[in-house]
């Protein structure tokens, strides 16, 4: 954004080499917006079938049926938005706590330790977290946590029905650890770049630390914050192979966060391959396009919240 | 006298108030970290046993036979990311140049909207893309359409930062090459592009790292098997694909030979993201030098 007027004088093209040049620049932009192009029209191409034979009913009909031909994605949609949700509310907590801690009061020698491993926690691969959530928090879940949940809790319908380890909540779980990092991250940034003014006018007003953190710091980046959170939620939504292994994959919607569920992203996986009409991979294409265009949504949703505050600097 | 008593002891119900705040704050960061190290805890525990020569080496075994590895995985992994790197390079930095140079007006702007727009697409509908494109006219699955949707998820990562990297060169760099009577051109590979090289280097290690793992789009476009496979154009074997499979099995074999192939990706994951800490960290200095 900084080129000056004396640079677009030079930075005419006027040599043979130099047009050459930019023909072949032009040329890799205009593939790159293809490519990007093309993402979204064999999306809509692909399950143009399947949105001919069922209309808008297809997002409020529950049923799941390959053998019928009879699909409606409500139990996946709602088993999304659950998994997502258990997921936002316990990173938002976590996440946010941290980066308070990290911005505020955390001494070098251990603000800088602890960044670094919650961001690792970032680069740990989706399969890993499935693997890891499959042999070791799914039996966890099973014997020791939702017991735990069900005998305080039990009278809540949430937390009734038996439970199988793999889950609703144990998919949410999976994924709060999976986007703790982004939320962290980012916040800790927001709340760095709070100018310090603030912070002392609080300080000098007689606020002990933690008020000024919490009362002052802290709703000066809402709106960066939250948009943390938003990014966070769009990673959470189109997440797949980890919660594929967690889920119980059961198109079902059941009131207890015990119950195996399935989500968008994980029916595609279990079920893309093995589609043996072309009315049944055309569903598939179309819970696809529902994925892409929500994630697309709670992501220019979130970027726009982050730019807001953080000014032209792109996350 | 009263008042100010009962001012000492509000101030002091606040200050324990703080303390309780941050060290609630401190335990949210302490579990984030906690949680970094149990799960690396048991990747390398479970993992290790798995490790050994055979494993890194051989084919997978059917069930019952013992023994057996990923070498077929390993192989595919590096040829996939070969080609979907060598794809990823040209367009992603074409592009950032493109944006660098040129970046005012509406038709840049829509091309940085279309490309953070890309970076929230889920992994899985890149995959459905690389099948619609390059599976379903053709047939049959390949490892060409893996790299391709390997080449959708590190576009916007280069493209984004080879932008910031060529912008970030200072101006003076460029206007002395122009003055020196260098084209336009060759200012930008032999002057700017080198300039930028280490941040741009940086970007690609942690878009590799990004996809190394990355296992949803190979279920339909990769697919896996069984053999020895080189050919591109043919289903190949993944590593990232062999754990998901072998985690979901029934078999306690292969389940720890699931481990296993998790401790190398974890191992490839972290090496690459701790070089692309140093190669920032050595870019860093360079600009400031």
């Amino acid at each position: 954004m900084t080129v000056g007027p004396q640079f677009r004088r030079v930075a005419r093209f006027v040599s043979p080499a130099d047009r050459g040049f930019a023909a072949v620049v032009y040329g890799g932009s205009i593939l790159f917006a293809l490519l990007i192009i093309g993402l979204f029209v064999e999306l809509v191409l692909g399950s143009w079938p399947s949105i001919i034979a069922f209309g808008p009913s297809f997002i409020w009909k529950s049923s799941w049926d390959p053998i019928t031909s009879n699909f409606g994605a409500l139990p996946m949609i709602f088993g999304t938005v659950m998994t997502s949700l258990i997921a936002i509310v316990l990173a938002a907590f976590i996440g946010i706590m941290a980066a308070v801690f990290l911005a505020d009061f955390a001494p070098q020698w251990l603000g800088q330790p602890l960044s670094f491993l919650i961001e690792l926690l970032a680069a740990v691969p989706s399969v890993v977290y499935g693997l890891w959530g499959l042999f070791v928090l799914a039996p966890f879940m099973r014997t020791t946590i939702g017991p735990a949940l069900q005998h305080v809790l039990g009278w809540v319908p949430l937390f009734s029905g038996p439970i199988y380890g793999v889950g609703l909540l144990t998919g949410g779980i999976i994924l709060a650890l999976m986007i703790v990092p982004t939320v962290t991250a980012i916040s800790r940034d927001v709340l760095v770049a709070i100018p310090r003014d603030l912070r002392e006018a609080s300080m000098a007003l007689g606020s002990t630390k933690w008020e000024t953190a919490i009362r002052v710091v802290l709703p000066a980046a809402r709106v960066g914050v939250f948009g943390a959170c938003v990014l966070a939620l769009g990673r959470a939504l189109g997440e797949t192979i980890a919660v594929t292994m967690v889920i119980g994959n059961r198109p079902e919607i059941s009131a207890s966060l015990f119950a195996p569920s399935y989500t968008l992203a994980s029916v595609i996986a279990n079920e893309f391959t093995e589609a043996t009409t072309s009315i049944y991979t055309s569903a598939l294409i179309e819970l696809g396009l529902i994925l892409f265009l929500v994630s697309m949504a709670v992501n220019a949703l979130a970027r726009f919240m982050i730019w807001s505050v953080r000014g032209s600097e792109r996350v | 006298m009263a008042q100010s008593a009962s001012r000492h002891r509000n101030l002091a119900r606040r200050r324990i108030v703080g303390g309780l705040g941050v060290g609630l704050a401190l335990l949210c960061a302490i579990i984030g970290a906690a949680c970094l190290l149990i799960i690396l805890g048991y990747v390398i525990v479970q993992g290790a046993g798995a490790l050994n020569r055979d494993f890194l080496t051989q084919l997978p075994h059917p069930v019952g036979v013992p023994g057996g590895g990923v070498g077929n995985g390993i192989l595919g992994t590096f040829i996939i990311l070969g080609i979907a790197t060598a794809m990823a390079i040209p367009i992603g930095l074409l592009t950032g140049i493109y944006l660098s140079l040129f970046g005012r007006g509406p038709i840049p702007e829509a091309l940085r909207f279309l490309s953070d727009v890309l970076s929230g697409v889920p992994s899985i509908a890149i995959g459905l893309f690389a099948y619609a494109v390059l599976v379903a006219p053709f047939k049959h699955f390949s490892a060409f359409s893996a790299s391709f949707a390997f080449m959708m998820l590190m576009l916007p990562l280069l493209v984004r930062t080879s932008e910031q990297a060529i912008r970030s060169v200072p101006q003076t760099v460029r206007e002395g090459a122009l003055a020196l009577g260098m084209s336009n051109f060759r200012a930008t590979v032999r002057i700017v592009i080198p300039t930028a090289m280490p941040a741009i280097i940086t970007a690609l290690l942690l878009a590799i790292a990004r996809v190394i793992g990355e296992t949803a789009p190979l279920l339909f476009t990769a697919f896996g098997s069984q053999f020895w496979e080189s050919n591109p154009n043919r289903p190949m074997a993944v590593l990232a694909l062999q754990v998901f499979t072998y985690a979901i099995s029934p078999y306690p074999s292969w389940q720890a030979q699931a481990w296993g192939g998790a401790l190398l990706l974890i191992g490839a994951v972290f090496v690459l993201s701790l070089g692309a800490r140093l190669m920032l960290r050595r870019a860093m200095r360079g600009l400031e030098a």
